[in-house]
């Protein structure tokens, strides 16, 4: 312990000798910070070379820009709202019917991932490995695979948007359910009740706010995954906006985006008056 | 005696009263609620198409399709039909590579933008409600558009190639990351805001000595989170012409060039894995210095 004079004039510099890591970081660590930072960025300035960004090209680009977005203006339904409207009623549905069977069949699966409820490590283990793996996939490439095997149209997308989410809900799920207090199952196996009834009874009730709250998030998100669907041919809004994107129809494709914004913005509005009503109904 | 087990019998009844009218009104709500759903996934069924027949050819049929693109890899012959399988590895590496580049160089602009932009978007940072409520409309409309969309519309501007897709993660990323960088900042301990503000700073000053310490490990790791989701948006971005392995793998499906499918798929996958492997142990390095930094 070195003893530092109170009330010296050089008070500040006294300390600093005394203990110079409070005031400076290691050598070893500013030069190892610098390294890293360095090596950030020439990664970050080789993929702007790779992705051929030069001004040129940029300028060009966003004169290009300016001129779609005076294009945009004003958005336009071109006489097709009805079709429209039909078009998003079905990305609704979708989003609606791919997270309920997706939160059915994850509610099983998430009991049988929880540590705590299966205890067998490997079976727990080899299942987690298997929802890591399908995680990977994004929804776009499921969307490919349903529309190459089961044909164009809504039924593909609520398929992909079912299986994509299965791996993201079967996780959430298994976490809420290994959180939960073990004393009311305590309490519900002493009163005699076997494993089942105490699942039932101790467990569902404590992780069924979560699991609600959980599926209203996926409902927003799967909202809009479902408007993009349709650009694969899954059904849905975005085969509309794909199409007047390639005939170059840029009023009606804002027109459309608009209606997306509107409809996820309505969406949020209401999962979270319903978040809202469970979390002060519990 | 008697009177007092009178006035217990009136208050175990009233009790029981309103016991059962409590759970008459919550089965009440589960019966409504549960009626809504179905009614809902009802109609969601008819407006999508949607039909248990279909299910149950159609979950054979995906599965069918699915096994279709498994490569037959024979013991005997595994090394050439390892080889047949991957004959165009040199190309995929470079394309996933350019898949990864492509998530990185956008994370990087759209923290740097989300940067700029959360502080101004935090209610209690700033005080003039005009510029809160732009920095706040503005992050929602990057946010909100999906990224794929941002992604035709770079694309028809500024041509085919990587570049749109960068633009169009980079938007996405200042929305998204945006947003949850002001909800960090609107935890801020107060005190380092006032005692720099009372040495005369201005308001970048404020920012960068008070609240930029308290929040920065929150932000990286949020950063390295959405990178992680880059990573998996931009393996699909190709399929609309904004560059990476999303371009091949579309190709693939649309030409039944059955087992490049499942190669792909299968590099894809491998590639997510690792980049969330790698930054969950960057993420547990950064926080946990940072837990012993506030401990010591």
């Amino acid at each position: 312990m070195s003893t530092v004079n109170v009330g010296d004039s050089n008070e500040l510099g006294a300390w600093r000798a005394a203990h110079p890591e409070l005031f400076a970081r290691p050598l070893a660590e500013r030069w190892r910070n610098r390294l890293v930072f360095l090596a950030l960025l020439a990664v970050f300035l080789f993929g702007l070379w790779w992705i051929d960004a030069t001004p040129a090209r940029l300028l060009y680009g966003s004169q290009r820009l300016g001129f779609l977005i005076r294009l945009m203006l004003p958005p336009s339904d071109g006489g097709a709202l009805g079709i429209y409207i039909n078009a998003l009623i079905e990305t609704l549905a979708m989003a609606f019917l791919g997270t309920a069977l997706s939160s059915v069949i994850a509610f099983p699966l998430g009991f049988l991932a929880a540590r705590n409820i299966v205890p067998n490590f490997a079976v727990h283990f080899a299942f987690r490995r298997v929802l890591d793996v399908l995680r990977g996939i994004d929804i776009l490439i499921w969307a490919l695979i349903f529309v190459a095997a089961v044909g164009m149209g809504p039924f593909a997308g609520v398929l992909a948007i079912a299986v994509s989410d299965l791996p993201f809900l079967t996780k959430l799920y298994a976490e809420a359910i290994e959180n939960v207090d073990r004393k009311p199952i305590e309490a519900v196996q002493a009163a005699g009740a076997n494993r089942l009834l105490g699942i039932r009874l101790a467990v569902v009730p404590q992780v069924l706010p979560v699991i609600v709250s959980n599926m209203l998030y996926f409902f927003e998100s799967n909202v809009r995954a479902a408007a993009i669907l349709g650009i694969v041919g899954a059904g849905g809004i975005g085969l509309q906006l794909s199409q007047e994107i390639l005939v170059n129809n840029w009023d009606q494709a804002c027109f459309i985006i608009i209606m997306m914004l509107v409809a996820v913005g309505v969406i949020d509005f209401i999962s979270r008056r319903i978040r809202a009503w469970i979390m002060g109904a519990r | 005696m008697p009177a007092e087990t009178a006035t217990q019998t009136a208050r175990l009844d009233a009790f029981e009263r309103t016991y059962a009218a409590k759970q008459r009104t919550m089965r009440l709500q589960t019966l409504v609620v549960g009626v809504v759903l179905v009614v809902l996934a009802f109609a969601s069924a008819r407006m999508s198409e949607f039909t248990l027949d279909g299910l149950v050819s159609g979950l054979p049929d995906a599965w069918g399709y699915i096994a279709s693109t498994f490569p037959s890899l024979h013991w005997a012959t595994l090394g050439a039909d390892l080889g047949a399988w991957y004959w165009a590895f040199p190309r995929w590496t470079e394309l996933l590579a350019e898949t990864v580049l492509m998530s990185f160089v956008g994370t990087v602009i759209g923290s740097v933008a989300a940067l700029l932009l959360c502080f101004s978007a935090s209610r209690n940072l700033i005080r003039s409600t005009p510029v809160y409520f732009l920095s706040r409309r503005l992050l929602e409309l990057a946010r909100t558009v999906p990224d794929t969309v941002y992604a035709m519309i770079f694309v028809f501007a500024f041509g085919i190639g990587p570049l749109p897709g960068v633009m169009a993660i980079a938007v996405h990323t200042t929305g998204a990351l945006g947003k949850l960088f002001s909800e960090v900042n609107e935890d801020v301990d107060i005190r380092p805001l006032e005692g720099v503000k009372a040495s005369g700073a201005n308001w970048p000053t404020i920012m960068r000595l008070a609240v930029l310490p308290q929040v920065l490990p929150n932000f990286l790791s949020y950063v390295l989170l959405r990178f992680e989701y880059n990573v998996r948006s931009a393996s699909v971005l190709g399929i609309v012409g904004a560059g990476g392995i999303g371009e091949e793998l579309y190709l693939s499906i649309r030409q039944f060039d059955y087992t490049d499918i499942s190669a792909i798929v299968l590099l894809i996958i491998i590639v997510v894995m690792m980049t969330d492997l790698t930054c969950e142990a960057i993420r547990h390095r950064v926080i946990s210095k940072e837990a012993l930094r506030f401990t010591s």
